[in-house]
């Protein structure tokens, strides 16, 4: 639908006056368009970026008048050190907090082969599709902060619903949210219920609809199996979906786990679902050092432009801006 | 595998049939359950909530929880502030991403190009990169915990005006040079041929815009610090902070939260699904 046909781009403008009038002419029509959207792009957008920059070589509270510390900051944050031998971050937590987030990324397969196996089922025929449609999609309409309080209280330990359920099936279920080994999976699950039947199974759903039906008729009549069927027509035919989805969701975990944390853990215990955006805000918000959380906004930026170069470089196919 | 007419699903349920069918209709059940659970603690009287084993149906019905819920905090400003703030966001930002998209596709002058890549740019940058210098130009301009500070950096969008402008050029030249010949100016062209003609793609704007501000959590718990300025999102938080073993009255506010944007999605189901995949197709 995007890939629309392009006009020619805007003449080069030749240094004549008919030219030049006609070029003040073609501004003076323009302007009015763009003006709301170019000023607020240029003041909360363009701005904040450089001002970002600015911001992440400086030592600031808001309260004092900041001061400038050059690379100091991302030098605390991602510098080490070697120390008899033995590998010294300068910012231990960063790292772990790194480590937490690309753990809770680990729900991303999973989440896809869910939607994907959503997506097939509903492809299918039974009676009242279109109600289990909405039925599947209807946890990704709800509102974050809400899902996780409720799934804080599915998976409170003594009173919650699932330990209850696993209490049936003869398994003594964790504190969930109150232990290290089991907050992060817990977290995963609340995420998995809330994004399986969303986005990411429409855009299957809508894959699956354009493979034309005489594919599988063809390998039936030469006798594939069902398997082989999905192996060799399905799968290879849904591989740019299943790239968009990849590179997306990568994108959006790496900035993600903060409704999360902040409502179902508040990062603990002991830090083991603060994610990379938890510690900004904390930086930023809590303890007011905003220098320190500017800069490390930048390293997470330099996560999301690594995963959308290598987009570019694998796929630059699907992905055309002009 | 591939589907066919509505009629020839009822047609011949074989037993594979009826255990695939049974098989979806329980999985979707075990999705929805959470929410009925969801619903049906909110309705349990004090205490009810804990009895094992647990019930779904509350008995008696507890309806006071939801009265309990606005006497508690006052979810009717929080209610007020979010619908405020998010149709204010919703309609500036299509009309402001549409004038400039209309800008960007359909009229020459000088640089545009060049501005249109800038534009390009900054959607690589995640939002947090902005998050705290815009708190910065929040406090510089005085307009911490104000409505301004909540709506008025969610008027503009790179995003919605690169959306826009893709769905503009699709749109012929040729119904542009008949709205000239009849006399029509840009404003005319713009308002009267390429807006009717993109509804698909404001739609989905307008939808994404919608629920994007709706769900927001992060600014307005950073940007406001009255009671009175929260929206239902950090209202519900706070809520989780006074409450926090009261389970009834915290899934009757989660219930609040949720039940218009849930209403919102049932009847607009339609939307929602083309505009997904008018988005995703070619990212």
């Amino acid at each position: 639908m995007l890939k629309a046909e392009e006009r020619k781009p805007a003449t080069t403008m030749k240094r004549n006056g008919a030219r030049r009038g006609r070029g003040l002419r073609q501004l003076a029509t323009a302007f009015p368009f763009l003006a709301p959207n170019l000023i607020g792009f240029f003041l909360f957008t363009f701005f904040p970026v450089l001002a970002s920059i600015a911001l992440s070589v400086t030592k600031w509270d808001l309260l004092t008048p900041p001061e400038f510390v050059g690379l100091e900051n991302y030098a605390n944050l991602i510098g080490f050190s070697f120390d008899q031998g033995r590998l010294q971050f300068n910012d231990p937590d960063f790292w772990k907090y790194v480590w937490n987030t690309i753990f809770l990324m680990g729900a991303i397969p999973l989440a896809m082969a869910g939607s994907l196996f959503l997506a097939i089922l509903l492809n299918g025929k039974f009676p009242g599709r279109s109600i289990l449609r909405s039925i599947y999609f209807l946890p990704s309409m709800c509102v974050p902060v809400a899902v996780y309080m409720l799934w804080r209280w599915l998976l409170n330990p003594g009173t919650g619903l699932l330990n209850w359920v696993l209490s049936y099936v003869g398994i003594e279920g964790p504190d969930w949210l109150g232990s290290t080994t089991w907050s992060k999976p817990a977290l995963m699950l609340a995420g998995l219920w809330a994004s399986v039947g969303g986005y990411n199974m429409i855009l299957y759903l809508a894959g699956l609809q354009g493979i034309p039906g005489e594919l599988y008729e063809a390998a039936k009549l030469d006798g594939a199996a069902p398997w082989h069927r999905f192996r060799y027509i399905t799968w290879p035919l849904l591989a740019p979906t299943t790239f968009f989805i990849t590179v997306t969701s990568i994108i959006a975990g790496l900035q993600g786990g903060f409704d999360a944390a902040y409502i179902m853990t508040n990062g603990g215990p002991a830090g083991s679902t603060t994610t990379i955006m938890f510690y900004i805000y904390n930086s930023a918000f809590q303890w007011m050092k905003m220098g320190y959380a500017a800069a490390m906004a930048w390293v997470l930026f330099t996560m999301v432009f690594a995963i959308t170069l290598l987009n570019w470089r694998v796929g630059g196919r699907h992905a055309q801006f002009f | 595998m591939p589907s066919s007419s509505d009629k020839s699903r009822w047609r011949g349920l074989t037993p594979g049939r009826i255990v695939f069918t049974l098989f979806v209709w329980g999985l979707g059940f075990t999705m929805l359950f959470p929410l009925l659970w969801m619903i049906s603690t909110s309705l349990k009287a004090p205490g009810k909530e804990y009895i094992m084993p647990p019930s779904l149906i509350p008995d008696p019905v507890h309806w006071r929880n939801y009265l309990e819920v606005f006497r508690a905090m006052p979810f009717g400003r929080f209610l007020f502030n979010t619908c405020l703030v998010t149709v204010a966001v919703t309609f500036g930002q299509a009309l402001t991403c549409s004038m400039a998209a209309f800008a960007f596709s359909r009229l020459k002058f000088p640089g545009r190009d060049k501005i249109f890549l800038l534009y390009l740019t900054t959607l690589m940058i995640p939002g947090v990169v902005t998050l705290i210098p815009l708190f910065v130009i929040m406090q510089y301009f005085g307009w911490i915990d104000t409505y301004q500070a909540l709506i008025i950096p969610g008027l503009f969008s790179a995003y919605g005006t690169f959306l826009l402008r893709q769905f503009f050029l699709g749109i012929p030249l040729a119904l542009e040079d008949s709205a000239h010949i009849d006399g029509c100016g840009p404003w005319g062209v713009y308002w009267n041929v390429i807006l009717p003609l993109s509804k698909p793609a404001l739609v989905t704007l307008i939808i994404f815009t919608f629920m994007g501000a709706w769900r927001d959590f992060l600014w307005p718990l950073v940007i406001t610090n009255s009671l009175e300025m929260r929206t239902l999102t950090v209202g519900l938080s706070i809520f989780r902070g006074a409450y926090v073993s009261d389970w009834n009255l915290m899934m009757a506010g989660s219930c609040l939260v949720m039940a218009p944007l849930v209403f919102v999605f049932l009847f607009n189901q339609r939307f929602f699904v083309e505009g997904i995949q008018l988005t995703g197709i070619k990212g």
